[in-house]
C-alpha cells in the first residue's frame, strides 16, 4: 500500500474531541463527521485538507474519548495515513478497525514540515518528504493489519472470511 | 518457580484460561459489555453488518442513554429510538433517559462484580477498577465483536504500581490524588500499562472517593486503574445484583514495570488548568480566577458523597449572582438519596440548577455549554479545548469542594478555609 499526499502537521495530545466534538455524534454519516473533522482545533482543515492528504502529529494523538467516529471522519476527509510519535491505545485499536492507517515513526514526524509533500510504503515502511529528499524507515504494517485495511476495516474483512 | 502476578495478569489469566503474563496476546471471555447513546449506533451497525441478529447473553449486556439525555436534537431522538428497539429484539438491558451516567449505573445494578473483566464502548469504562473488576475502554467494533461473542483479544498490559502513603488534609480529596498523578506522569504516562493503586490513603478512602481515581487512569493513558477488593468493597456489593464478587488479589511478588510512591500529606487541592488534564497546579497558583460556570456531577465526582460535600460547603450560603452552577447527579438512585438526605434543598436553595442524572455539560451535548471566553471550573474528568461544546472556553477540573467554594466566590477558591484544621 502506498500513499501520498500534503501533510497537515499538529502536535501532542491531539484528543478524540477535536478530532470530532461530542456535539455532532448525533450522526454516525462518514461524510457528515468529516464536515467537521478537527474543527475545535483547526477550523481550517476541512478546506484545505485533499484526498491522500498525510496528518502527522506528535505523542498521543487520538487519546481521550473511544468514540469510533474519530478515526472514520479522519478517513472520511481524505486523509490517508496517520503518522504520529504514538498513538492512544483505544484510538489505536479503533483506527485498525475502521481501516484508517496509521504509523509510529517518531523520527518521521521531526523530520516533516506542514505543506510538505510526504510518500508512504506501508509496506516496506519507508517514509519520504518529497520537499526535503529525506526518508525514514518505520514499521511496516504486519500482513494481517494490511489485510485488514485494504478491505475497510474489520467488519469488512471478517466477512470476507467468513463468505457472508 | 516463576514469578507472581499482578491483578491485571490474574484476571486475564482466569478469563482466558491460560497462564497470562504481560505482553502476552489472549482470547478473553468477557464479563459484561456496555454501549452508550454516543457509540451504541455504531455498534449496533457493526453488529448488523456482520449479520449478527443477538448477542452472547442479554443479561450481560447493557446500553445507556446517558450522554445526551432526554435529547437535544432530532438525530440524536433517532440514535435513542435505534437504541430502545435494539433492546426489544435482543433482550438486553436498556437505561434510559434519567437512569444515569453508565459508570455509576454499571455497578450501582451489580452488572459488574471483583474479579470481572468487563469492556465498555466508553473510555472512562476503567473507573470499575476501584471495585477490583478489569474493565476497559473500547471502540464500537470491538464492543460489538464482544456483544456478538462474548470474548475479545486483549494485550496484557504491564502494571505501574503507585503507593499512596501518609495522610489526606482536611480539604483534600481523591480526585486531588488523581490530578496529582496525572501531572506527575503526564497524559501519556501510561499508555498501554494498567495502573494498581495501594497503600493506607486508598484503604481509608470510602469505595465512592475510590472510583474517582480509577475513573481517570484513562487520563494518563492508562487501559485500567484497579485496586484490591477490601472489606469495604464487599460490604458495598452487599444486596447488589445476583453474582458474587471474585475478589483478586495481587502476589506479594508480583512484577511491576514501575514503582510510584505519593505521600499524600505533600498533595495540596489540585486544579487541572486548560486545555490538558496533566496541565496541573495546586489550586494557590489560579486562585482569583473569575469563573462564570461550575459543574457539579459526571462519572468521576456525580456520586452522593460530593454531593454532599458541596452541600457541606453551600449550606446556608449563595452561588454567586455572576455564576451559574449545575449539578447533574450521576444516577436516579443517588439523586433521591441526596433528595432524602436534604442536599438538594440545600444546593438549590443556594441557587444550583439541578439537571437530569447524565453526562450532558461534561460532553457539551447540552445542559450547559459555555459562552465565548468563558471559565468553568467542573469536577468532570477532561478539561480539552471544546469538550463542553464551545472551543473558546476554558475548563478548569477539580475537586466537588474546590467547585462549591468557587462558585460561591466566583473566582476559583482554594476550599480548605472550609474544613476543620484545613488552612
Amino acid at each position: 500500500m502506498r500513499f501520498e499526499g500534503i501533510a497537515h502537521r499538529y502536535g501532542r495530545d491531539v484528543d478524540t474531541d477535536v478530532i470530532i466534538p461530542a456535539r455532532y455524534l448525533n450522526t454516525s454519516d462518514p461524510d457528515e463527521l468529516a464536515a467537521h473533522c478537527m474543527e475545535d482545533l483547526d477550523q481550517d482543515f476541512v478546506k484545505k485538507v485533499q484526498p491522500g492528504d498525510i496528518l502527522v502529529a506528535e505523542e498521543n494523538f487520538g487519546c481521550g474519548s473511544s468514540r469510533e467516529h474519530a478515526p472514520i471522519a479522519i478517513k472520511a476527509s481524505g486523509v490517508s495515513v496517520v503518522i504520529a510519535k504514538s498513538f492512544a491505545r483505544i484510538f489505536y485499536r479503533n483506527a485498525i478497525n475502521t481501516g484508517l492507517p496509521i504509523m509510529e515513526a517518531p523520527d518521521a514526524v521531526d523530520g516533516i514540515s506542514s505543506g510538505d509533500r510526504v510518500a508512504v510504503d506501508a509496506d516496506t515502511g519507508i517514509i519520504t518528504d518529497l520537499s526535503t529528499g529525506t526518508s525514514w524507515q518505520a514499521q511496516p504494517f504486519p500482513d494481517f493489519i494490511r489485510d485488514i485495511i485494504e478491505k475497510g476495516g474489520l467488519v469488512a474483512a471478517a466477512r470476507e472470511k467468513v463468505g457472508k | 518457580m516463576s514469578a507472581g502476578k499482578t491483578i491485571a495478569e490474574k484476571i486475564f489469566s482466569a478469563h482466558a484460561g491460560v497462564d497470562a503474563r504481560a505482553g502476552d496476546i489472549v482470547i478473553a471471555d468477557v464479563d459484561f459489555v456496555m454501549g452508550q447513546d454516543g457509540t451504541s449506533p455504531l455498534a449496533i451497525r457493526a453488529l448488523e453488518e456482520m449479520g449478527v441478529s443477538g448477542v452472547f447473553d442479554p443479561a450481560r449486556v447493557a446500553l445507556v442513554i446517558d450522554h445526551s439525555a432526554p435529547s437535544p436534537l432530532e438525530g440524536v431522538s433517532a440514535l435513542h429510538t435505534m437504541m430502545r428497539e435494539f433492546g426489544k429484539s435482543t433482550g438486553v438491558h436498556v437505561y434510559d433517559v434519567g437512569c444515569g451516567v453508565c459508570h455509576q449505573l454499571l455497578p450501582e445494578m451489580g452488572h459488574v462484580v471483583p474479579g470481572d473483566l468487563v469492556v465498555g464502548c466508553d473510555s472512562h469504562t476503567c473507573t470499575y477498577g476501584a471495585l477490583n473488576v478489569f474493565s476497559t475502554g473500547v471502540g464500537s467494533t470491538d464492543g460489538a465483536a464482544a456483544m456478538a461473542s462474548g470474548k475479545l483479544w486483549f494485550k496484557v498490559p504491564e502494571t505501574i504500581k503507585v503507593t499512596y502513603t501518609g495522610e489526606l488534609a482536611p480539604g483534600v480529596f481523591s480526585k486531588d490524588l488523581i490530578l496529582y498523578l496525572a501531572g506527575m506522569l503526564g497524559a501519556d504516562g501510561a499508555t498501554y500499562q494498567a495502573l494498581e493503586f495501594h497503600g493506607p490513603v486508598i484503604d481509608d478512602l470510602s469505595v465512592e472517593a475510590r472510583m474517582t481515581i480509577s475513573n481517570m487512569a484513562i487520563e494518563l493513558g492508562a487501559k485500567a486503574g484497579l485496586m484490591r477488593a477490601d472489606a469495604k468493597t464487599l460490604a458495598w456489593y452487599e444486596g447488589r445484583g445476583d453474582r458474587a464478587p471474585a475478589p483478586v488479589e495481587p502476589d506479594a511478588d508480583a512484577v511491576y514495570v514501575r514503582e510510584i510512591r505519593v505521600d499524600a500529606g505533600d498533595v495540596a487541592p489540585q486544579v487541572a488548568k486548560p486545555h490538558a488534564v496533566d496541565n496541573t497546579s495546586p489550586v494557590d497558583d489560579v486562585v482569583g480566577t473569575p469563573i462564570a460556570e461550575g459543574f457539579l456531577g459526571t462519572c468521576t465526582n456525580g456520586r452522593l458523597e460530593d454531593l454532599e460535600i458541596a452541600a457541606r460547603i453551600l449550606k446556608g450560603r449563595r452561588v454567586h449572582p455572576d455564576v451559574r452552577f449545575i449539578v447533574a447527579p450521576a444516577s436516579r438512585r443517588i439523586l433521591l438519596d441526596a433528595i432524602e438526605a436534604g442536599y438538594i434543598q440545600t444546593l438549590v436553595e443556594a441557587g444550583a440548577a439541578v439537571v437530569t442524572p447524565g453526562c450532558g455539560p461534561c460532553v457539551g451535548t447540552h445542559n450547559g455549554v459555555p459562552s465565548d471566553g468563558e471559565n468553568v471550573i467542573s469536577t468532570a474528568n477532561r478539561n480539552f479545548k471544546g469538550r463542553m461544546g464551545n472551543s473558546n472556553a476554558f475548563i478548569y477540573l477539580a475537586s466537588p469542594a474546590t467547585v462549591a467554594a468557587s462558585v460561591i466566590e466566583g473566582t476559583i477558591t482554594d476550599p480548605r478555609a472550609y474544613f476543620e484544621g484545613g488552612r
